[in-house]
């Protein structure tokens, strides 16, 4: 229990800390890199916590996926100069105020939340150690009861793929491309042509 | 102090996701540092589903969770590609220079 503690503290302040550097930090490429230490901080407390497999998923989906694909982002758009500064805005900064406002309530309902919230007294708080592993149990789970919302995430994932392809996809004027389709239909009367040289006269070519 | 229960979780949950919001509504240069505060705000969700569901026994918060992650990649590669579109045609991806919709 003690270590449970103490690796709890560890983590989640680790967590904590690199989540106010990614916002707060004044360089795009060091705030994808905050981003990275609390994906990684966050997994490690759910493999301490018993859920190894999502650990083990948000780990490979987000660092190697989706924070890669941040920071290809951010040095393909030349942003990394740009300065992230909160207060010190050139034009008007009237959501300044409405944007601390609104935090500061949300902040206190959430506080009222957990101040006010009481436990379910069959919540209990032990966690229960089952025999069969975490991997074992969701894929009892989610290939059968929850089959049809795996193949929707399928289909979402692919939605996702041709939309970001047909967003981006651009055709460049006045590049040569080879054309297959082209080359493999010649015949021989386009290219060919026999012509009777007259003597002491040539032939033109390209007329 | 020492006995962490579900209510520690939840109040990492809660700290993150405060931490997401606010980065939001503060946030005035940097459009690609709002994604990234969207994400942290799917992660504190992701914590607050996997607490629950290893503090009750129930399988089913660490599925959502799954689900959950699924549509985050989704959201970035499309967030991230209208973001590089945007760039392409109007050079900036600053916030404040962001005003074709007048808003």
């Amino acid at each position: 229990m003690m270590a449970h503690a103490f690796f709890f503290y560890f983590f989640s302040f680790i967590a904590v800390v690199s989540a106010i550097m990614v916002t707060v930090s004044k360089n795009t490429v060091h705030s994808v890199f905050f981003l990275i230490l609390d994906f990684i901080s966050i997994s490690s407390l759910f493999i301490m916590i018993g859920a190894e497999f999502l650990g083990m998923i948000m780990l490979i989906v987000y660092v190697g996926a989706v924070a890669v694909l941040f920071l290809f982002v951010v040095m393909m758009l030349n942003v990394a100069k740009q300065k992230n500064t909160w207060f010190k805005s050139s034009t008007n900064s009237a959501h300044i105020p409405i944007g601390l406002l609104v935090s500061i309530i949300i902040f206190f309902e959430v506080i009222i939340v957990i101040g006010g919230w009481k436990y379910k007294p069959e919540l209990s708080n032990k966690i229960v150690i089952s025999d069969v592993t975490n991997t074992h149990s969701i894929g009892n789970v989610l290939y059968t009861d929850y089959i049809h919302l795996f193949q929707l995430s399928g289909m979402v994932l692919l939605v996702a793929m041709i939309g970001a392809i047909v967003l981006t996809f651009r055709k460049r004027e006045g590049l040569k491309r080879q054309s297959y389709f082209k080359q493999l239909s010649r015949e021989r009367n386009e290219g060919v042509s026999l012509i009777n040289v007259k003597s002491h006269q040539g032939v033109k070519i390209d007329d | 102090m020492i006995e962490i229960g579900i209510g520690h979780y939840l109040t990492l949950g809660a700290i993150i996701f405060l931490i997401g919001i606010v980065g939001i509504f503060l946030n005035r240069k940097n459009i690609i540092v709002i994604l990234m505060s969207i994400e942290l705000i799917l992660l504190a969700v992701n914590i607050n589903l996997v607490s629950f569901s290893i503090y009750m026994n129930d399988i089913s918060g660490q599925i959502f969770t799954l689900f959950i992650l699924t549509v985050a990649a989704a959201e970035a590669a499309i967030g991230l590609a209208i973001i590089v579109v945007y760039y392409r045609n109007s050079g900036t991806i600053r916030v404040e220079e962001i005003e074709k919709l007048k808003g």
